[in-house]
């Protein structure tokens, strides 16, 4: 050991907060130092609209991973996202689809009205998931991986197994607008990231959520409705799984079908990277978002270098690997 | 002769701080030694440096003479050196002659395991041991009590010679703890070395032989329990003087603080009834499963009863979740602190907060003002020893976890407190503080119920007692019309 290393041990308050510094922002550095070497290695990449791009990549899965992060925090999981992104993009895209075939009745509507709908349909979904999980105890990953199949067999019901195309322009702008050169997506996961941020530090609900992902029977002793947070958590992913599907099928200009399979792994890696512990009680949301956030910005440093996309699904695996066993290590080490 | 054991000088650091300066112990062939000392004693370490989880920083440990060292748990079992842990790993879904011979299967001719044989050498083993067990019964459907008997079979199975129990009486009634200590007096007739790590004080007088006390860290030292009293023994622990162990200051009025009528809970309790008094403290006696904490469950809205009426001062209340019960005021100081009291992963400072979250967020963001200062008013009210508030509750010892859980429900303001085994697992010095804790609070018109099974306690404590048997009250009385033996022949 060095002798800074002794020194700072010696009285134990010290290592505490050296401890907590490295916990806290060990994932920045590691983001940091990414972002360094990309820049050194490759000119293009810290060019404004290389930024955007890569934040127009990320907004997606950050949102998603948002709302995974307040199902994991409660000990929970929810492998949904994925066809709740399809069913939500879908449903909403056929109230405002010019296409005479593939929209309801009455179609365009407002975009207002879609937003609302698409919302619902992620809120329902959560919804049932977190009755299952709450009031029947039934296991989250197993209630999620019914929804996972549910939902995508519903999205493909619905749409006839059809993408829903022809997306009026004014429901377009939440995918492909601007506000002052900054994408909507980004706006949009910036947004959820700051409200989601305030929730979980500083609101009454954001202490229970923590409470029953560290203890849920200490929890319930100390008076909390267990049952009830944890069937929200599942609400909020919901909500925020709605929303990104409709970001996706308004960049794309048509929600189809086959959207957001496998986004769940993606938005877990996100939250895993970010140092949520998958036993509850103990994870940030900007740990999430720095998550997302280096799992994009290395997709797009390995584009720039001109890497097979293959690749990245490698290196991708070690990155989520590699993170948890240098937390597993921290933790050791103390 | 050559003693079993004899460890000199052991030391080991944590990251700087010394965890135990001088460790010093001697143990007989054929006797029962109590290791004594505070939480913070360096105990712990001691044990785990003995049975090679961690490795020590000097000293000299030798095992018939013979300086050893072990790199594992598994080395020091091999060369007859075993521990009975306090939280016991047993595998729930294998037989018992599974979990004695677990890694060690006799194998048959074909590289099976040999089933016959195991269950055979399993029975024939817990039948010497006179342990009423059958080898073939799953583990999860023994009690805890079973369970430790099993894991001492384990222990001898491996040809242990030096058998280390740390608090094994912590999770089972009084009887099965007398089972327990009939099993340690066949061991010791072996020629056994038995160390017994416990702080109740009562059982080490009752079992032990000899006894070595560390305080801070370092020996302070050892001799027979025979030319040792109650006091003196305590004085050693603490390093200093701290008068009557049991010092009550509160006087019990007439006015009924809780009246409990004919409380039943269909398989668990039946027709219980009681009326504890403001400013009482009224104890609730019983072996483990004899319905104690399942009467506070349905006090306090964790479980339904099937029948029965409870009164607050007076006033019929109607009690379906915990949150109705605290609406009460009512506050429940669970058994197991770990288990149901505290969120580990979190700061003292939001535990404290923990049972108070509405209050302290009237606008649904929490008043960050607010909890700083409940938390800094319950740490310096009881006296926990936490370096900062926002530090991990996991990191204080036993005592001051013990009194994050009593902060968290006296910042509630309770008119009646529920108490479940307050003391388990702490140490001398604390709990004097928190008997007087207990104590001010009657004093000052709160209404106390209090289980545990701690006899000397509930004795100490109790202004009457409630003794309970298989789920049903067996009496209340005066804590001057009892004493120990008739508690225990009550309750059984």
């Amino acid at each position: 050991m060095s002798s800074v290393e002794n020194k700072t041990s010696n009285t134990w308050l010290n290592s505490d907060r050296r401890r907590l510094i490295v916990q806290e922002y060990g994932i920045f550095f590691a983001f940091l130092l990414l972002v360094g070497i990309l820049a050194v290695s490759n000119e293009f990449f810290l060019t404004p609209g290389n930024i955007s791009n890569v934040l127009l990549q990320t907004s997606i899965n950050g949102i998603l991973a948002i709302g995974m992060t307040f199902v994991i925090l409660t000990r929970g999981i929810d492998l949904s996202v994925g066809s709740v992104v399809a069913l939500a993009g879908i449903v909403s895209a056929s109230f405002v689809t010019s296409s005479a075939t593939a929209g309801v009745f009455g179609a365009p509507y407002p975009m207002a009205l879609a937003l609302v709908i698409g919302i619902l349909v992620g809120v329902g979904c959560g919804a049932l998931v977190g009755l299952i999980v709450a009031r029947f105890s039934v296991p989250a990953f197993v209630a999620t991986l019914g929804m996972l199949s549910a939902a995508r067999g519903a999205t493909l019901i619905y749409g006839g197994g059809r993408p829903v195309p022809g997306l009026t322009p004014e429901f377009r702008w939440i995918g492909t607008g601007n506000i002052l050169g900054v994408p909507m997506p980004v706006i949009l996961l910036a947004l959820v990231f700051l409200v989601s941020w305030w929730v979980l530090a500083r609101t009454r609900f954001g202490r229970y959520i923590y409470a029953v992902g560290g203890n849920p029977r200490a929890a319930k002793t100390s008076g909390l409705n267990v049952s009830r947070i944890r069937f929200l958590v599942y609400v909020i992913s919901g909500a925020l799984s709605g929303l990104a599907g409709m970001i996706l099928s308004a960049r794309t200009g048509s929600a189809l079908p086959q959207a957001g399979i496998a986004y769940e792994l993606d938005a877990i890696a996100a939250v895993v990277i970010g140092g949520t512990s998958l036993s509850g009680g103990v994870g940030r949301v900007t740990g999430t978002l720095i998550g997302a956030l280096i799992i994009g910005v290395m997709n797009n440093g390995l584009d720039l270098m001109g890497i097979q996309s293959y690749y990245q699904q490698v290196l991708k695996g070690a990155l989520i690997v590699g993170a948890v066993m240098l937390d597993q290590k921290r933790n050791q080490g103390d | 002769m050559q003693p079993l054991l004899k460890v000199e000088g052991l030391k080991k650091s944590f990251g700087g701080v010394a965890a135990l300066r001088d460790g010093r112990f001697e143990l007989e062939a054929g006797s029962v030694h109590a290791l004594c000392g505070g939480n913070g004693a360096g105990k712990s370490t001691f044990l785990s440096i003995l049975m090679g989880i961690h490795k020590r920083d000097g000293g000299t440990i030798l095992h018939h003479g013979k300086p050893v060292e072990f790199s594992s748990p598994a080395e020091a079992l091999h060369s007859g050196i075993a521990i009975i842990e306090q939280e016991l790993s047993t595998v729930p879904h294998m037989s018992v002659a599974e979990n004695i011979y677990l890694g060690r299967e006799p194998s048959t001719r074909f590289g099976g395991i040999d089933f016959k044989t195991m269950n055979r050498n399993a029975q024939a083993l817990l039948d010497r041991l006179g342990f009423d067990i059958s080898a073939t019964q799953y583990m999860m459907n023994l009690s805890v009590a079973q369970m430790q008997l099993v894991e001492i079979a384990k222990a001898l199975s491996h040809e242990a010679d030096v058998i280390f129990m740390d608090e094994p009486t912590s999770a089972i009634g009084e009887k099965e703890a007398q089972h327990l200590f009939a099993a340690i007096e066949r061991l010791k007739a072996e020629g056994k070395g038995i160390v017994y790590v416990s702080h109740r004080l009562s059982e080490i007088f009752q079992i032990a032989d000899s006894y070595t006390v560390f305080r801070d860290g370092a020996f302070v030292g050892d001799g027979k329990l025979a030319d040792i009293d109650r006091p003196g023994l305590i004085r050693m622990i603490v390093g200093r003087e701290l008068g009557e162990e049991y010092i009550k200051t509160n006087t019990p009025t007439e006015i009924p603080g809780l009246e409990v009528q004919s409380l039943s809970a269909s398989g668990k309790i039946e027709d219980i009834s009681f009326t504890a008094h403001k400013g009482e403290i009224f104890g609730i006696y019983g072996l483990m499963g004899s319905g104690r904490t399942e009467i506070f469950d349905c006090l306090f809205g964790l479980d339904r009863p099937s029948a029965g009426k409870i009164h607050l001062e007076g006033q019929p209340v109607s009690i379906r979740k915990p949150a109705d019960a605290m609406a009460e005021g009512i506050a429940f100081v669970t058994e197991d602190r770990k288990l149901t009291g505290l969120n580990l992963t979190d700061s003292v400072r939001n535990n404290i907060c923990l049972a108070s979250l509405p209050e302290m967020s009237p606008a649904f963001v929490m008043q960050r003002k607010s909890e700083q200062a409940a938390s800094a008013d319950m740490m310096a009210r009881f006296g926990i020893k936490a370096a900062r508030d926002k530090m991990p509750v996991s990191g204080l010892s036993g005592g001051n976890q013990q009194k994050v859980v009593l902060g968290k429900w006296f910042l509630r303001e309770p008119r009646v407190l529920l108490l479940d085994e307050p003391t388990r697992g702490v140490d001398v010095g604390a709990k004097r503080e928190i008997y007087r804790i207990i104590c001010d609070f009657a004093a000052a018109g709160g209404t106390v119920v209090m289980i545990s099974s701690e006899i000397d306690e509930i004795l100490g404590m109790s202004d009457r007692i409630l003794v309970m048997r298989q789920g049903r009250s067996a009496g209340i009385y005066d804590r001057q019309e009892t004493d120990a033996q008739s508690l225990v022949h009550l309750s059984t």
